[in-house]
């Protein structure tokens, strides 16, 4: 069997195709085993303001881990700016997941902000990985500001409805010619695996693992699912044959019961 | 002195300095980042920056999140 095609982000190779976000989960300290059932390498977290006596997350993320902090909170491209020049600031490297929302409702991503916030992040050295609506003009715009990557999300944010929004990834699998992580709404690992046996790059899963009532099993599975459908996608699946083609038998036809 | 902190008044001792303030209020010197008056304070600073009345300050770190 030959050998996958490596994922290379931002110029560092990756093994993993599964991203882990760390948001809702009951408590901090389930990260650790959560992160090493998934396999992942890299793991999102938000900037937010510390209390007195506050506790941040560094502290239960494995070392070897990579940092993807997001700029959840932003409004317009210039508030992502000022999240990622924080981000940076912290220590982490440079990557940055841009997420620029000011629906409260369905908190979707504005095409538009993003873009242009892939622009500022690029300009100052920035590895910038926009989360989007497979919306292809978008993906483009991202694309010639120089994203790395581009994150379409597969249903609204944490809603664990699945990939809703099939064709459009599709769409940008096909056209654009970057890594595509599929991000936010998977809620199965089945889901995760359709997304890679489409060619999705990655899957990035938080709210499916978090709510699950064993995440740390649940980490497990989408870690299987998402290597099941990598594979699937590289052995290149067989043609369906169209229902009014009958059909087609796989064992040989017997000659002697005639 | 007063200073604003995270949208706060928040009473310091005069020209305390951001080591000493992070320290007093519980928050890990390491993992936070500091917004100075709208100016990103390098870690090394810390013990060499201090504060005045008025000033503005964040103090953020990493969360959960997706």
């Amino acid at each position: 069997m030959t050998a996958d095609i490596p994922f290379i982000l931002g110029g560092i190779p990756l093994q993993s195709r599964l991203f882990l976000g760390t948001g809702k989960f009951g408590a901090n300290s389930l990260i650790p085993a959560v992160a090493e059932a998934s396999g992942a390498e890299v793991v999102t977290v938000a900037m937010r303001r510390v209390d007195k006596n506050g506790q941040g997350i560094t502290a239960h993320i494995p070392s070897n881990i990579r940092l993807l902090p997001n700029t959840s909170g932003a409004r317009t491209a210039e508030e992502a700016l000022r999240l990622a020049r924080l981000a940076r600031a912290a220590g982490c490297g440079t990557w940055v997941k841009i997420e620029v929302i000011s629906d409260t409702r369905y908190l979707l991503p504005d095409g538009y902000e993003t873009a242009r916030a892939v622009e500022l992040l690029v300009k100052e050295g920035i590895t910038a990985l926009p989360y989007i609506n497979p919306d292809l003009y978008v993906a483009r715009a991202c694309a010639e500001a120089g994203a790395a990557a581009v994150m379409p999300l597969a249903a609204p944010i944490g809603t664990n409805r699945g990939l809703r929004t099939k064709e459009m990834i599709a769409i940008l699998i096909e056209e654009i010619d970057l890594p595509i992580v599929v991000d936010a709404g998977l809620g199965r690992p089945s889901q995760a695996c359709e997304a890679m046996e489409m060619g999705a790059t990655a899957c990035l899963v938080n709210t499916a693992i978090a709510s699950a009532e064993d995440p740390v099993r649940m980490a497990a599975a989408f870690k299987t699912a998402v290597k099941a459908g990598r594979q699937a996608w590289l052995a290149g699946a067989g043609a369906v044959r169209a229902r009014q083609d009958g059909a087609e038998a796989s064992s040989p036809l017997t000659d002697f019961l005639q | 002195m007063d200073v604003l902190v995270n949208g706060k008044t928040e009473s310091l001792p005069l020209s305390a300095c951001l080591t000493d303030m992070l320290r007093k209020r519980g928050n890990d010197v390491k993992t936070v980042v500091v917004e100075l008056n709208g100016r990103i304070v390098p870690h090394e600073e810390f013990a060499q920056t201090c504060m005045q009345a008025n000033d503005t300050l964040e103090i953020v770190h990493f969360v959960g999140g997706g």
